[in-house]
């Protein structure tokens, strides 16, 4: 148990021109579930290898439990990892890949079976303790990993996109697994992701990364209900956030966003953009198709049934707007759809800056 | 309430229209996959027969040698051969002599060899390019100008005419090829395996030992086996660099202008054996370790 403090790790690899985490600060507290997330490229995997001492950081500090230890050796960390090819030991038997660690770390013999039987009941492994990992299949293989990874005791679980190699029906139920067991365990856990649901779902905060820096650190209701920039809102929720960008024009009534042809309401607020382009971001499961009194008008260019919901594909003046219809709905090819905007689910971009515009 | 049960659509009428199965791409294939396995037997064949041959007149009498067109089992088995052979002046201590060079060589070229692949593997270091080349260059050298130099040498630090300087000369032969073998090798090993082990506490030499040189092991047995074959059937150097203390092919080799046909086809056969029964034995770490095929 102990809290995680990154403070301005910068880390560049050689040969390359960017730098591959740009002074990340991360705090993360004692007993947290704290999700990197982020596309391929954004550091996160970086960032997770520094804590764990594989990579060395050009600058910056790493504080476990009030220890520095930005360069110590991965051994003298007291942590534990889950890897991506879960990177069991080929060569010893389940119970020798669970026990590893305890074995290395000098702990009696009787202590290490006791604890490997511990984790191989919670993991549904005790059948398999005494096969070699090719006779497992590749969730076997991954419950391995975590077995190893939580008889340790470490201070920090460390988790390098556990779930990837996984195919999506294992995944699914090994997500709800995982997030059960390390709550009742209650270790501090760094865990990556690209899988923005997977981070959603498990996360007591995600961190979502961009090009070697933290774009926004929050809880996952916070992260995705108010992205704090277009990256954000474009990077979780399946389909996206839209944006629809247009220009703000002062009317006797208030402020209209000019869509180009049709407009819609802009707070008060905002009124000191007249002139200037905004942006409107609003996700598509907010977006409600109306009988004729919605304050849009679309052309329905694509219908696809999902089964759960009904995904719209439509345009409007120009730009092209999801919205997530109920599992029934109908319609014609190019018809055109009235889209009712919820002023309370509206959130503003400023389109140069592309950052959330506080309106509250 | 009616409860209404769809029937699958049936498919009517399609079966009857449908052309006849072409049996013709399956039959060329079968051909061709035919032809492969002629292609390998030919291929056993032209290499096995050899040491068959040579194999059967070595528990041929002497008579039998003589013998042509020679029977496929010789008629009459007899160490009157092998014996004329191994009772020949200098054959034992040439035989051992060859093995103990040979098991030096394989040590010592995996202890000087093994680490070097490991970095070449591992690290991204200046100059790893040219290393990889100019580590090449010795086999480039024929061995003749290596070791005259080399025998001097020896003769200067009076180490000349001993297993020792054949050794020496041996495993600078095989390092070349062992350094470049165990780096592909090390490169097969995973490195999250490694680097999970030094998570879960080993130090970067426990690591290696307990993880990397485990899953390498089926590699070093054939870059083991490779380098004594090497070192059994090298004969210029070893030549070079003794006098009395000869390997067995140098001592064959030296032997073999005044010796009887007997003792030509058991001394071919004595310098078969050994590397065959090493292959066989190494051959178990090749494959197969751990319930799988390793890369």
């Amino acid at each position: 148990m102990a809290e995680v403090v990154l403070r301005d790790l910068v880390k560049t690899y050689p040969g390359a021109t960017a730098r591959a985490t740009d002074e990340v600060s991360l705090e993360i507290a004692d007993g947290e579930f704290m999700v990197l997330l982020g596309p391929s490229g954004c550091g996160k995997t970086t960032l997770l290898r520094m804590v764990a001492g594989l990579e060395m950081p050009d600058a910056g500090q790493i504080v476990i439990g009030g220890k520095d230890v930005t360069y110590l050796e991965p051994r003298r960390r007291n942590l534990s990892m889950v890897f991506q090819s879960y990177a069991v030991f080929p060569n010893k038997k389940v119970a020798d890949n669970i026990g590893f660690g305890l074995q290395v770390h000098g702990v009696p013999a009787g202590e290490v079976r006791r604890k490997v039987e511990w984790a191989a009941d919670l993991l549904q492994l005790t059948p398999y303790l005494d096969r070699y990992p090719a006779k497992l299949s590749g969730g076997q293989r991954q419950r391995v990993a975590v077995a190893r990874a939580i008889v340790m005791d470490a201070d920090v679980l460390l988790m390098d996109e556990p779930l990837s190699n996984l195919d999506a029906l294992l995944r699914l139920s090994f997500r709800a697994e995982l997030k059960k067991l390390v709550s009742e365990l209650g270790t501090t856990t760094l865990y990556v992701t690209h899988d923005q649901v997977e981070a959603l779902s498990l996360g007591d905060r995600v961190a979502v990364m961009r090009n070697g820096e933290i774009a926004q650190c929050d809880a996952p209701t916070a992260v995705y209900d108010d992205p704090a920039s277009q990256f954000v809102g474009g990077f979780l929720g399946s389909p996206p956030m839209n944006f629809l960008t247009g220009t703000v024009e002062q009317a006797a009534e208030g402020s209209r966003l000019d869509l180009g042809g049709q407009s819609l309401t802009v707070p008060a607020a905002l009124s000191a953009y007249a002139g200037k382009p905004l942006t409107l971001g609003i996700r598509p499961e907010a977006i409600e198709v109306a009988d004729g009194d919605g304050a849009l008008t679309g052309e329905l260019q694509v219908l696809e049934p999902l089964g759960s919901s009904a995904l719209l594909t439509t345009d409007i003046d120009g730009q092209t707007v999801k919205v997530q219809a109920p599992p029934s709905f109908r319609a014609d090819p190019a018809e055109r759809l009235s889209l009712r905007i919820p002023p309370e689910a509206c959130r503003w971009y400023d389109p140069e800056t592309s950052l959330l515009l506080e309106v509250r | 309430m009616t409860t209404e049960l769809r029937q699958p659509v049936e498919s009517t009428g399609a079966a009857a229209t449908l052309p006849p199965v072409d049996l013709a791409p399956l039959r060329r294939r079968r051909v061709r996959a035919a032809w492969v396995q002629a292609a390998c037997i030919a291929v056993t064949v032209f290499m096995a027969l050899p040491i068959v041959l040579i194999g059967l007149a070595a528990v041929s009498s002497r008579n039998a040698l003589v013998q042509f067109p020679k029977p496929l089992l010789p008629s009459e088995y007899s160490t009157e051969t092998l014996l004329a052979f191994f009772q020949a002046t200098g054959t034992f201590p040439a035989l051992g002599n060859s093995l103990l060079v040979g098991i030096y060589t394989v040590v010592w070229s995996l202890l000087i060899g093994a680490p070097a692949g490991y970095a070449l593997a591992r690290y991204a270091f200046r100059g790893k390019d040219v290393y990889q080349v100019f580590v090449l260059l010795v086999r480039a050298l024929p061995i003749v100008v290596l070791s005259v130099p080399l025998a001097t040498m020896f003769l200067r630090l009076d180490v000349y005419d001993t297993v020792f300087a054949v050794t020496l000369v041996h495993t600078t032969l095989a390092l070349p090829t062992t350094v470049l073998i165990t780096a592909s090798i090390f490169v097969a090993v995973p490195t999250d395996v490694e680097e999970a082990a030094q998570v879960f506490g080993c130090t970067r030499w426990q690591a290696a030992r307990k993880v990397v040189v485990p899953l390498a092991l089926p590699g070093l047995a054939a870059s083991s086996i490779f380098t004594f074959v090497l070192s059994w059937n090298e004969i210029l150097g070893a030549t070079v660099v003794t006098l009395g203390h000869r390997t067995l092919p140098a001592q064959v080799l030296t032997a073999l202008d005044e010796a009887s046909t007997a003792y030509r086809f058991a001394g071919g056969f004595a310098l078969i054996l050994p590397a065959l029964l090493f292959i066989f034995v190494m051959r178990r770490y090749l494959v197969n370790m751990w319930g799988t095929t390793l890369r």
